[in-house]
């Protein structure tokens, strides 16, 4: 499958070339926020002050990694994926704030997805659990916000390069990966299950 | 092992242990430490071997793309020491102990020290969380946290089993008391339903652990039980054995497939477990494990001797 280079800051141009089910490698900058975090911006847009860090053109990633200190430099162990479906209720306010790919696992919802079509923006799946290999590709820390969420809540600013393999799973068209593969599945459910009580009672 | 971590020197808690002073207590602390590292390090050989084989047999490319990058992560975890998955997990132990082992009395002390220890050597990500003031305890330690199951039996060892399971797949875990008249047919929709409805959020690949029985706590707990099984142990009654693998292969044609993107393999295994139940009720529990099925598991003697029993020839005691 062919690989495609995305680099920060990411402009609309860009995403809408996208397609579900492209492989993106992303370099340049990635943002962490997890829920704790998104519930922040959240309160920061709505008393209208600014954020520590811009969501223009940038890649969020929903992560809560195991990052340590070693002489005065964080460096980050494992940094795999968390379930993005937690951050439905808030997502589309930063998709409006500028955010152009958002990448975690299991996809997201009908909010988002509207918000990603009307803003120019995608959802990228990048595997879940593989911690290691998500490590392997952050080159360095480049800053740290709201450390007072603790480690896994806080807003990591993390330098990468060819973070991936990124599978586009919601794209700026419409279309959502986990939504086409559920209703396949939902509606081969009574015929599996006619295959598995037959096999049974036989 | 991992020098990196040892730079860190105001977390590091030395551990001293000499030949001539056997003292139990100190031998499982360490040994549950280097239990739980190996456990968040490295895949049981079983559960390694069964995503090469489902990387093998995968005919979608997107889900190809996933259990590559699963197995390069595993590679690379297992190279340098690192978390397979940042998750590390909230952490349970399941003991079976010899009836005749010492300070049985002491051991749920020395886990939790160890669990506490470990958070900071390994590292592992804190994880255990006071529900009501949603404070981190920053050791993974806390009320009923880490959860230790125990079975006593004939004998002079005791085996701890570390299952530190990751929150994605906990969250797709459900129950429900089925009608008695729903039965096997009944158990067999629910699992496929729940499967489907939970998609990609519990990181296919998974294990299911099916509990049958019992009352809601007992088929939960066997459910979770059923995941401690290895992948190539058939289970020994053959009614059992053969709805698992009926059920894989029902829920390998979802088409859900590595991640929730499509794909053949959504499954590695269904294990399922057993109690009798009340007339009037059948309780079904699904439990899902993550591909990156974390546990590990030994055997330590009265006299000291300690034995792996998940992945090989292991030194479980080196510092």
């Amino acid at each position: 499958m062919e690989e495609i280079e995305v680099y920060t800051p990411i402009s609309e141009r860009v995403i809408r070339r996208l397609r579900v089910g492209d492989q993106v490698y992303l370099s340049g900058v990635i943002i962490t926020a997890r829920d704790a975090a998104h519930k922040r911006i959240i309160r920061y847009i709505q008393e209208a002050r600014d954020l520590p860090f811009s969501l223009e053109g940038s890649a969020l990633y929903h992560c809560g990694p195991i990052v340590r200190r070693l002489n005065g430099e964080w460096r980050v162990l494992a940094a795999g994926p968390t379930t993005s479906m937690r951050m439905e209720p808030f997502e589309a306010e930063l998709v409006k704030m500028g955010v152009k790919v958002i990448i975690g696992k299991g996809g997201m919802g009908d909010k988002t997805k509207d918000s990603l079509r009307r803003y120019g923006s995608v959802y990228c799946a990048f595997t879940g659990g593989a911690a290691a290999l998500a490590a392997k590709h952050v080159e360095s820390v480049v800053d740290v916000k709201w450390l007072d969420l603790g480690m896994p809540e806080a807003v990591w600013i993390l330098r990468v390069k060819r973070f991936g393999p990124l599978i586009v799973s919601m794209d700026s068209h419409g279309r959502s990966l986990y939504e086409e593969v559920r209703s396949e599945a939902m509606r081969n459910l009574e015929e599996i299950l006619k295959h598995l009580n037959g096999r049974s009672e036989s | 092992m991992e020098k990196i971590f040892k730079l860190d020197e105001d977390k590091i808690i030395p551990l001293s242990w000499r030949e001539e002073d056997l003292n139990l207590e100190d031998l499982i602390e360490k040994l549950t430490i280097n239990l739980l590292r190996l456990a968040v390090t490295k895949l049981p050989p079983d559960v390694k071997e069964a995503l090469k084989d489902a990387y093998e047999r995968e005919r979608n490319p997107t889900g190809r793309i996933q259990l590559k990058a699963i197995l390069e992560n595993i590679r690379l975890a297992e190279e340098e020491g690192l978390p397979i998955c940042q998750d590390t997990g909230l952490i349970s132990f399941y003991l079976r102990a010899g009836s005749r082992f010492s300070c049985l009395e002491k051991i749920e002390k020395t886990l939790r020290r160890a669990v506490a220890k470990a958070t900071a050597q390994i590292p592992l990500r804190p994880n255990a969380v006071d529900p009501l003031t949603q404070k981190n305890s920053g050791d993974n330690t806390g009320r009923f946290v880490p959860y230790i199951h125990w079975s006593i039996m004939p004998g002079d060892f005791l085996e701890i089993t570390a299952l530190p399971k990751g929150g994605g797949s906990e969250n797709m875990c459900a129950l429900r008391i089925l009608r008695p008249s729903d039965g096997i047919a009944g158990l067999k929709r629910f699992v496929l339903e729940r499967v489907v409805n939970a998609g990609g959020m519990p990181c296919p690949p998974v294990i299911i652990g099916v509990g049958l029985g019992g009352g809601a706590d007992i088929a939960m707990d066997l459910a979770k039980k059923a995941l401690l099984r290895s992948l190539d142990e058939p289970h020994p009654n053959r009614v059992i054995s053969r709805l698992e693998d009926e059920l894989l292969d029902a829920v390998n044609r979802t088409g859900i497939g590595p991640m929730g993107l499509g794909g053949d393999i959504t499954a590695l295994a269904v294990r399922v477990e057993y109690a009798n139940r009340h007339p009037a009720s059948y309780p079904v529990a699904v439990a899902f494990q993550c591909w990156a099925a974390r546990r590990a598991s030994a055997r330590i003697y009265a006299d000291g001797r300690v034995e792996c029993l998940s992945h090989g020839d292991v030194d479980l005691l080196e510092d």
